[in-house]
């Protein structure tokens, strides 16, 4: 099996990439790496845009090496991936929608983030020209057969929450085929990192996805931190995993219920929802705000963490750890909810491989990977923890991989403010020549985000691309729902729960 | 399952009591709500959410009002699941270019009398968000609204003050129909 190191070494490295390798390859070694890609060798971790270049970022993961290669494309044609590795397929559409880059001989090349409403094409690109503001039709995928009909639904959904289009063909009851039409939240937020300063960058990118902005912020920072070599104080590193950690304990418990209330169990929904809200009031006691937003800054945290703050996470955990044990107790001896959840919405291990799913999604379907074990960046690297792993792939492993986590997560809020350290909190930086690039994979409660820059000689950020988990989820439900019947639906989406904001940018 | 209802039974309520409405608020919708009652609504309220494009931090605390602390049920204010059924839309996020008409089909799908409520600090003027080729400068660019909440999401509380304010509003003041 080749390496990606040597992949890597074969191309033009680029100077002040951190903390892993960037090179510039030829049209034919970026070929080699997609055959790779298909060969089930190396994953994919991102694909992104830049004018006349394209990017890919990989996982080796038997060495667990990271690596990003470049294909420069003046012309705005580069050899598609998504015509031997399906996982690639949105993220090449949304390239061509956002810089004009036609991946050849790909499959698919309908718009996906541009629904012909922005009054301009290829924004991000240099030769971004302004078009008539119509929507044009967007032809759903064929399903044939006797006796089919078609269920559209969204982007208005009955509940709250984002919008997004499904179109369910069904036979009866059974939906034969889902697909998805996304993009709806598109705010352009690359368009607006490119060019600003790296403190809104930073608030940009703590509002990439509400759920997950600790994650976000995190991530970002990481690769600003990455770039420019800034040391971040120990305590802070500290802090953010205490911040990743209580945002991961409230997403999972909001899930957790929400499945539940899905498959109509309201009980389970109420418990976990006063759970949810205690660790949103002990993180706004500890941080200042209940989603701990724009705490993570780059250089460190910006919230100290003083003794009433560390008191109420305390009590926080002595309470999730009286009260948790007996739902997960309520929902394994629910013999009605189980029926709804066990065996409903599989997603096959195969799947989950190639399309290198992350967090409970790939999980529960027998994906081993955690970035804060896979790639242990402090301070989990001095932390104890197990990651939970089970192969059946339905909506019932996927509460069980979060009921987990739950466990686990709480072990590491002790073990975090145990451990605690002193000193500053955040560290000044300046600007020292340029370009820098840098790099963060981050594990958000819901799977790895990436997070990648480019900061200018200005200091101003160049270029940013951020890549959420749900990218590749996202068409894992399209093939988990099927044989399923529409009414499982909204069970088997909240299991995956996907990003729509994330995914959409 | 028995053992946790007849707990539930035992323990003292963890609801809040209910807060005033937000002074700033009221004001804002004094100014937005003058003219003659078509319609008195009574205590209750029925909105319909529509996320423009928000990150979703602001669903999360919509969400929050249906928990056992705020049970926003207890005020005669429900989520309802379509437009045909509301008194109110809650938008939330700067109007992303993609969800403009979907927002307005679903305005005009609201029968009247009706009001909108910007949620969030991106709804009032597009946040940081302001400026992008792919969203408009806030929900007044789409629709007429009638009241702001701010905040980046704004909690529970402060949304629940200005609900109470919206629907002392309609009582007190005068609910214009829109036509």
């Amino acid at each position: 099996m080749p390496a990606l190191t040597d992949l890597i070494l074969a191309g033009k490295g680029v100077d002040n990439h951190f903390p892993w390798s960037r090179a510039v390859v030829t049209s034919k070694k970026w070929s080699f790496a997609v055959e790779q890609l298909a060969e089930g060798h190396w994953s994919l971790l991102g694909l992104w845009g830049e004018p006349g270049t394209v990017h890919m970022a990989l996982l080796d993961e038997a060495v667990g090496n990271i690596g990003i290669v470049s294909l420069l494309c003046p012309d705005g044609r580069y050899p598609s991936v998504g015509l031997l590795h399906p996982p690639a397929l949105r993220l090449e559409r949304a390239a061509a929608d956002l810089f004009g880059l036609l991946p050849q001989g790909a499959p698919d090349t309908r718009r996906w983030l541009d629904h012909g409403y922005w009054g301009i094409s290829f924004p991000l690109s240099a030769r971004a020209r302004t078009s008539v503001a119509t929507a044009p039709p967007y032809h759903f995928l064929p399903a044939e057969g006797e006796s089919l009909h078609q269920i559209p639904v969204g982007p208005v959904h009955a509940g709250i929450i984002e919008p997004g289009h499904f179109r369910f063909t069904a036979s009866g009851e059974t939906v034969v085929r889902l697909e998805e039409r996304l993009g709806y939240t598109h705010k352009g937020i690359e368009g607006l990192m490119a060019g600003s300063d790296i403190d809104h960058a930073a608030k940009l990118a703590g509002r990439t996805s509400g759920d997950s902005t600790v994650a976000y912020s995190l991530a970002f920072s990481r690769a600003v931190e990455a770039a420019l070599g800034i040391e971040v104080p120990p305590r802070a590193v500290w802090l953010r995993a205490l911040m990743a950690e209580l945002e991961r304990l409230a997403n999972h418990l909001g899930d957790i219920g929400a499945i539940c209330n899905d498959a109509a169990f309201a009980l389970m929904h109420a418990h976990c929802g006063v759970l949810r809200e205690r660790v949103l009031r002990a993180s706004d006691a500890a941080f200042g705000h209940r989603l701990m937003r724009d705490r993570v800054v780059p250089g460190g945290v910006a919230t100290y963490l003083n003794d009433e703050g560390t008191t109420a996470i305390w009590a926080l955990i002595a309470e999730i750890r009286q009260r948790f044990p007996a739902l997960v107790e309520l929902y394994d001896n629910t013999a009605s909810l189980q029926d709804r959840t066990v065996a409903t919405g599989r997603l096959k291990v195969e799947l989950a491989r190639q399309y290198r799913a992350g967090g409970y999604v790939g999980r529960a379907s027998g994906r081993d990977f955690d970035a804060r074990r896979s790639l242990a960046y402090p301070p989990y690297d001095a932390l104890n923890f197990n990651v939970p792993l089970l192969q059946e792939g339905d909506v019932n492993a996927r509460v069980w991989i979060r009921i987990h986590e739950v466990e686990q997560s709480l072990s590491l809020v002790e073990q975090i403010l145990r451990q605690l350290p002193g000193g500053p909190i955040c560290v000044d930086f300046a600007q020292t020549g340029g370009p820098h690039e840098g790099m963060a994979l981050v594990e958000g409660f819901r799977g790895d985000i990436l997070a990648w820059l480019r900061i200018g000689k200005s200091g101003l950020v160049e270029r940013c691309h951020l890549r959420d988990p749900s990218w590749f989820q996202w068409p894992l439900l399209e093939a988990a729902i099927e044989g399923n019947i529409v009414a499982d639906f909204p069970l088997c989406n909240k299991s995956f729960n996907c990003s729509y904001s994330g995914h959409d940018l | 399952m028995r053992k946790l209802l007849f707990e539930s039974l035992i323990r003292p309520p963890l609801t809040e009591r209910p807060p005033r409405a937000s002074d700033a608020a009221v004001d804002e919708l004094a100014r937005a709500l003058n003219g003659v009652a078509h319609r008195r609504l009574g205590r209750s309220l029925s909105i319909r959410a529509v996320d423009a494009g928000s990150c979703n931090g602001c669903e999360l605390e919509m969400h929050a009002l249906n928990n056992a602390f705020y049970d926003i049920e207890r005020f005669g204010i429900r989520f309802v699941a379509s437009p045909r059924h509301a008194d109110v839309l809650l938008v939330t996020g700067p109007v992303t270019k993609n969800m403009r008409e979907a927002l307005k089909r679903t305005y005009d799908a609201t029968p009247n009398p009706k009001w909108v409520v910007a949620l969030g600090d991106c709804a009032q003027n597009g946040g940081c968000f302001a400026g992008s080729y792919a969203v408009v400068r806030g929900v007044s660019e789409a629709l007429p609204v009638d009241l702001h909440i701010p905040g980046c999401p704004p909690p529970p509380i402060e949304i629940l003050k200005g609900l109470l304010a919206l629907l002392e509003g309609v009582n007190s003041k005068a609910g214009v129909a829109r036509n």
